[in-house]
């Protein structure tokens, strides 16, 4: 069974220029997949595609029995209360005027989820690891890792069956990053991950299949282990090759 | 031998918030030294401060003697001598760094001129034209006649990144300070950039401080490395050494956290 | 205590003074209005005593040329300008915000059409934007003056607005309030307009002050509101003969006027922190 399903689906922001290529992937339920390209390749519009936020100039985007129609509210508000995004920038992903509750809280409210408000936003606190004492607070008062686990938790609050992660550890330290990924690890026990991303090293760490994208197209999918032991196309050989190792 | 950048005692702090906090290391004539921090370690205030770049509302105290002269304190004048000369910087982000509104041959072109001129008192516009060549080439820039004429908006990262390089190299440095070059580039793009860098600190010589929060990029090209947190330096040694040997807790979680980045894409390399 | 923290509270102390004494020059006008509302000195349409009398004990500021009490005439004076002041602002600040964030979200074409739009009406002088009201509306009287000084304020905020919802539409918050299922309308009112806020309230504090100057200038020219209505612009201009026999006349007005343009400039210098929950707090 597929959840996610993206069937010879190509966008171009203007006629001339085609951003993603007859690109077709799918995401399974509890398979996590990484989807890796560097700049220009066309990994955010592909989000971009998945969240909804633009319609595909081809092709057919299906969740489930659906396809995607950005034009049906009733379809949208089910799919939005399914599919979370998580973004790379938490300085400015989360709104500087608003308290920490009413940021979590925002899908509760605007998906019209029934249940007590400040209880799911406390359980959602907790599962990323912050204290009960950050409701009240605004974002300005923590730091880059913790704003990170702020964007989580509003993605999770909603209990959503697929995080869509858009270079969701770049920005931090490594100090950070590596406690995010531990974080997006269990997270994705419980739920499927979509981890976008240039950075082989976290994908690899965190997604069981990768899929590799250059200047639009797909050139390279399948199991992370397999890959990574026999890239078969040269971009993803060059790809591995040129990332740093520490020295033996 | 004497060092090229001897820093003693340095302290840098704005209002009373520290840092850089009794910061001390030295570089000899050729030798390739990594700084290795997150944000926030003051790894390019100390950089900033080596070339005298900081704003003055930062307060610096201690000595940084830059090709023996004091950068502590030292009036325009003597640091404008010493920059380039002594000291050339290639910043993270090309795109700032570099002219928007002028042609990369002529930008390329501004620091050659200002050696020559300090060099031998007279220039002449065929030498430098000559130099500017040489140096494109010698970044391995491809289509010369093509980036000479175009503004950095028209080429690609790592090529401006490729010009920025040039035109450090222009002024002939005996000492190169890279802070986070290619922090902002393409994992491929890195490694030609990283590449570049490692070949041209090898046949000219110069020494090199390599700022970078990226450890396994920092060992691609450095022989030693310090580590700075929080302003403070808590280990320091040959790349080998600290980081197969860790010592402090902090450096442990960095080397742990980049190995397991390492290992989950298989023990190759 | 470190220089910079020094030199943040030494701000903060500069932006409290402003707005206290802002509050004082503004709430004194503000009071000073309600008054005349239910007591003046004299009657604010007859003659009280000799025609150009200069100041004293039952004339404090002493009588215009009509020989009505000059102090009554300033009273009312102060509620034509913050009327004016608050109406004109009032219009600006619905119309202006409107278009402003509807420009924000319009097509390109749309949004560049409207943005030379803009551009244009800023260029027109407000008074001569005021007077086309004036002459179109065919009789002048305190309502075109506030319709007319209104319009040209929100030709001002609407570019303004539109400039700082363009820079918050592109955050990433504003993305990930899309996903969360919030409406557009939920965004313009829950994200955009409390992040352009500080902004725009100085802009209207300061258009505020503006807008009492150009009723003034109207007045003064003779479009403002008409007599009755005591307006400090007519009081100016109706001075204008007898500047050197009974200076009094213009000076009054001139100082009030001045003092409530200040008042509301330091006013908007203050409230720039006011409801901006990442100042004045520690990390």
């Amino acid at each position: 069974m597929m959840m996610l399903d993206l069937q010879n689906v190509s966008f171009g922001y203007s006629r001339e220029q085609t951003t993603l290529n007859d690109v077709s992937l799918s995401v399974r339920p509890g398979v996590s997949v990484g989807l890796v390209g560097e700049s220009g390749s066309g990994k955010t519009t592909l989000l971009r595609l998945m969240l909804g936020l633009i319609r595909p100039t081809s092709g057919v985007i299906r969740f489930g029995e659906e396809s995607l129609d950005t034009g049906n509210s009733a379809f949208m508000q089910r799919y939005r209360r399914a599919v979370q995004p998580v973004f790379q920038d938490p300085y400015s992903s989360l709104d500087p005027r608003q308290r920490v509750i009413d940021i979590i809280g925002e899908p509760l409210r605007s998906l019209r989820i029934p249940g007590d408000r400040t209880q799911t936003v406390a359980e959602a606190l907790e599962a990323v690891g912050l204290p009960l004492d950050a409701m009240r607070r605004y974002p300005h008062e923590f730091s880059g890792g913790q704003r990170q686990r702020i964007a989580i938790a509003r993605a999770i609050v909603a209990r959503p069956q697929i995080v869509l992660a858009d270079e969701a550890v770049s920005a931090l330290d490594l100090s950070t990053r590596i406690r995010i990924v531990e974080l997006f690890k269990t997270l994705s026990e419980k739920l499927t991950l979509v981890f976008v991303s240039h950075d082989l090293g976290v994908v690899a760490a965190l997604c069981e299949e990768m899929i590799i994208l250059e200047r639009g197209k797909v050139v390279e999918s399948g199991k992370t282990r397999d890959i990574l032991a026999v890239p078969k196309h040269p971009y993803t050989q060059r790809l591995l090759a040129s990332i740093p190792r520490m020295p033996a | 031998m004497t060092a090229l950048l001897n820093i003693q005692g340095l302290h840098i702090r704005a209002g009373d918030k520290p840092l850089v906090s009794d910061l001390s290391f030295s570089i000899r004539p050729g030798e390739r030294i990594g700084l290795i921090g997150e944000s926030g370690s003051g790894k390019s205030m100390t950089a900033m401060a080596a070339t005298g770049l900081l704003p003055v509302s930062i307060g610096v105290s201690g000595s940084i003697e830059l090709d023996s002269q004091q950068v502590v304190g030292a009036t325009d004048s003597v640091m404008n001598r010493l920059r380039g000369a002594a000291a050339a910087v290639v910043f993270q982000e090309p795109l700032t760094a570099l002219d928007p509104l002028m042609k990369i041959g002529r930008q390329i072109a501004e620091p050659v001129r200002r050696r020559l001129e300090r060099e031998s008192g007279k220039t002449s516009k065929d030498v430098v034209q000559r130099e500017v060549r040489d140096l494109i080439d010698k970044v391995a820039l491809p289509q010369p006649e093509r980036i000479i004429n175009s503004y950095p908006h028209e080429v690609s990262g790592g090529q401006r990144q490729r010009v920025a390089i040039a035109m450090a190299l222009a002024c002939r440095p005996k000492l190169l300070i890279a802070d986070e070059p290619t922090t902002a580039l393409d994992v491929t793009t890195q490694a030609e950039i990283l590449k570049l860098l490692d070949q041209l600190v090898r046949e000219t010589g110069m020494a090199l401080l390599f700022i970078s929060h990226d450890l396994p990029v920092v060992a691609q090209v450095v022989e030693r490395v310090i580590v700075l947190k929080n302003g403070v330096a808590v280990e320091e040694g040959p790349v080998k050494a600290v980081f197969g040997n860790p010592q402090h807790d902090y450096t442990k979680t960095l080397v742990e956290a980049a190995r397991l980045f390492d290992e989950a894409l298989g023990a190759t390399g | 205590m470190s220089p910079v923290e020094t030199s943040v509270s030494r701000r903060e102390q500069r932006h409290s003074l402003a707005l206290t004494l802002g509050l004082a020059l503004v709430g004194i006008n503000l009071l000073v209005a309600l008054l005349t509302l239910f007591w003046t000195p004299y009657d604010p349409l007859n003659a009280s005593g000799g025609r150009l009398e200069a100041p004293s004990l039952l004339h404090w500021l002493g009588t215009d040329r009509l020989g009505r009490d000059l102090l009554t005439q300033l009273m009312i004076g102060a509620r034509t300008a913050l009327l004016v002041g608050t109406g004109a602002v009032a219009i600006g600040a619905t119309v202006g915000v409107s278009l402003g964030v509807l420009a924000a979200f319009a097509t390109r074409l749309a949004d560049d059409v409207m943005a030379a739009t803009l551009d244009i009406l800023i260029a027109f002088p407000t008074l001569l934007l005021a007077m086309l009201v004036v002459a179109a509306s065919d009789s002048a009287s305190l309502w075109t003056a506030i319709l007319a000084l209104g319009l040209a304020i929100s030709a001002t905020v609407a570019r303004l607005t539109r400039i700082l919802a363009k820079r918050v539409l592109r955050q990433d918050y504003i993305v990930a309030s899309r996903t969360s299922g919030t409406s557009w309308a939920g965004v313009v009112f829950r994200h955009v307009l409390p992040n352009i806020w500080p902004t725009l309230s100085v802009n209207f504090a300061l258009q505020f002050g503006l807008a009492v100057i150009a009723e003034a200038s109207l007045s003064y020219l003779g479009l403002g509101a008409p007599p009755p209505n005591a307006s400090w612009g007519r009081l100016l201009q109706e001075a204008q003969g007898t500047v050197y026999t009974a200076p009094i006349g213009a000076i009054a007005p001139g100082i009030a006027l001045v003092a409530l343009v200040i008042g509301m400039n330091l006013l908007a210098d203050g409230l720039r922190d006011i409801g901006d929950p990442t100042r004045g707090r520690s990390r």
